[in-house]
């Protein structure tokens, strides 16, 4: 566990996450088909599958960034598309490469929700940036901008800016994505650990199964748009499924004949 | 049909931000410091650019009027004919033609650049609407910046106009007879006129900036793409509306 780690100020209820019969198209081509699936509250959900099956779309309907095309989303009573429930449920989402406000330091990134909503003074605002900051070992980070931060700090600085809205539900947008794997293990940690420490409901979309089969308690796997099958990682680790466990367990073969077909193109 | 599906929608998002965003009008004095912000970029970094322009428009007009009206003996009425033109419509269409070239397609470019980057969906998330944050700032320093901007390019323009009276030798006209001339046919209300001329463009290059900015959808090559289309779509407007809003102003008493 990361010794940085410190008990967290942040409580609060936590609500859960129904998703019925959702179906998102653009244009024609449909993404989402279909999916139904259950959130608990204070649960770490991970959503796993390749690229393009639809698992960042899917959370952008959590999100309500995305209007579906049928169904519903509801989290805790509160239907998600209703612009009232961002009044009601602080819900926070960690965008796979940051979306920091490039213009503003790290501090005034975090500093921008409390003080839009005018939560506290300026002298609480800064102990509440400053205390996400330290949970996340971003203190001297505070005054860069996020064009001086690596790919690892602009993911820690997102999580941070997460907590500073005190998040009763909090999703992740591949939050392990271009990073080395001890950075990625440490974002695992810090997921596990928020969870922790709040209680707060999380849902991962991810296509590392490292990350989904450690920290969650229950995995969804979607494939094509739609899930092919939801359960606890253990249940996954000996799959009889062939296309889960080809995601799960690929083997790298150098005379697949895809790869023959390639190298016989370039003769 | 497809095209004009689409105008159409544009110009509904258009309409429905300004809604919103004047739905957020009454948070104004907690904007102060992004409104302030905004009225230094639109009106402080334009003010060199409308004071040449300008200073050169007045000239170019006394010039070239000096010209074709000294062949009728009608060189007195030169300061008439700049006063009135700079003031009911060069100075207004001068000022939101350079506010679109340099203000608008920042603002565009600027907002494009959020959305395609996800810093308009975090802002979403956190619950903070872009109409308020982005959007109700602009157009409010537009409508403070704008009729001052008109007003330093019709002065300009009158003065450029003034000396090229003075010191160009076939019109010879000093600058006390030019003033007379343009006081004795100006009326208030043409300058209101053209300061209210100018507040309507400005509302619409900064409405259309914004719209085009936050529907950006793609990557970086859609950011070009946008300033290209509100920028022409800015100019048609303002030319299309300036007809209009010239009628309407003639016939209002």
């Amino acid at each position: 566990m990361n010794p940085a780690f410190t008990a967290s100020p942040f409580v609060g209820q936590t609500f859960g996450v129904t998703v019925t019969k959702l179906n998102k198209q653009f244009g024609r081509t449909p993404v989402l088909r279909d999916i139904s699936f259950e959130v608990k509250p204070g649960e770490i959900f991970a959503i796993m599958g390749p690229s393009g099956s639809g698992k960042s779309v899917l959370l952008r309907c959590i999100a309500a960034l995305e209007v579906p095309t049928s169904g519903e989303v509801r989290i805790g009573e509160f239907d998600a598309a209703d612009p009232a429930t961002r009044d009601k449920v602080h819900l926070a989402l960690v965008f796979q490469a940051g979306a920091l406000f490039n213009s503003l330091s790290v501090y005034d990134n975090l500093a921008l929700y409390p003080r839009e909503h005018r939560l506290c003074p300026e002298s609480g605002i800064r102990e509440r940036v400053m205390h996400a900051l330290s949970i996340l070992s971003l203190e001297k980070a505070a005054q860069k901008f996020p064009s001086e931060l690596s790919g690892g700090m602009k993911k820690r600085v997102a999580i941070a800016r997460a907590l500073v809205m005190e998040p009763q539900l909090l999703l992740y947008d591949e939050p392990t994505s271009e990073l080395d794997p001890v950075m990625a293990a440490t974002i695992s940690e810090i997921i596990a650990t928020l969870r922790e420490q709040m209680a707060v409901t999380s849902i991962v979309v991810t296509h590392d199964r490292s990350l989904a089969l450690t920290i969650a308690d229950r995995v969804a796997i979607i494939m094509d748009g739609r899930i092919l099958a939801t359960g606890r990682p253990d249940e996954f680790k000996h799959t009889t499924d062939p296309a889960i466990s080809n995601f799960l367990n690929p083997v790298i073969d150098l005379k697949n004949p895809r790869f023959k077909q390639l190298e016989n193109h370039h003769e | 049909m497809k095209y004009l599906s689409l105008v159409l929608e544009n110009i509904g998002g258009t309409l429905l931000l300004m809604v919103r965003a004047l739905k957020y009008a009454p948070t104004l004095p907690r904007q102060f410091p992004r409104f302030i912000e905004q009225c230094y970029l639109i009106g402080y970094t334009t003010l060199p650019i409308v004071t040449i322009l300008s200073f050169f428009i007045g000239s170019v007009l006394a010039l070239q009027s000096g010209y074709s009206m000294e062949n009728f003996g009608a060189k007195q009425f030169i300061g008439t004919l700049v006063g009135l033109t700079m003031a009911r419509e060069l100075g207004p269409m001068m000022v939101a033609i350079l506010v679109t070239g340099r203000v608008g397609s920042a603002i565009t470019a600027e907002l494009a650049s959020m959305k395609v980057y996800q810093e308009v969906d975090a802002l979403v998330t956190m619950n903070i609407p872009p109409e308020r944050m982005l959007v109700l700032p602009r157009l409010a320093a537009i409508l403070v910046m704008m009729p001052i901007l008109a007003i330093i390019a019709n002065l300009c323009g009158w003065y450029g106009g003034a000396l090229v009276c003075q010191y160009t030798h076939f019109i010879s006209v000093d600058s006390q007879a030019y003033f007379a001339a343009l006081k004795r046919f100006m009326e208030p209300k043409d300058i209101v006129d053209g300061l209210l001329k100018a507040e309507v463009f400005g509302f619409v290059i900064v409405l259309v900036c914004c719209y085009t900015g936050l529907s950006t959808r793609g990557g970086p090559r859609e950011i070009g793409a946008a300033v290209t289309k509100a920028v022409v779509a800015s100019l048609i407007l303002i030319l299309v509306l300036d007809y209009f809003v010239t009628k309407a102003l003639l016939f209002t008493t």
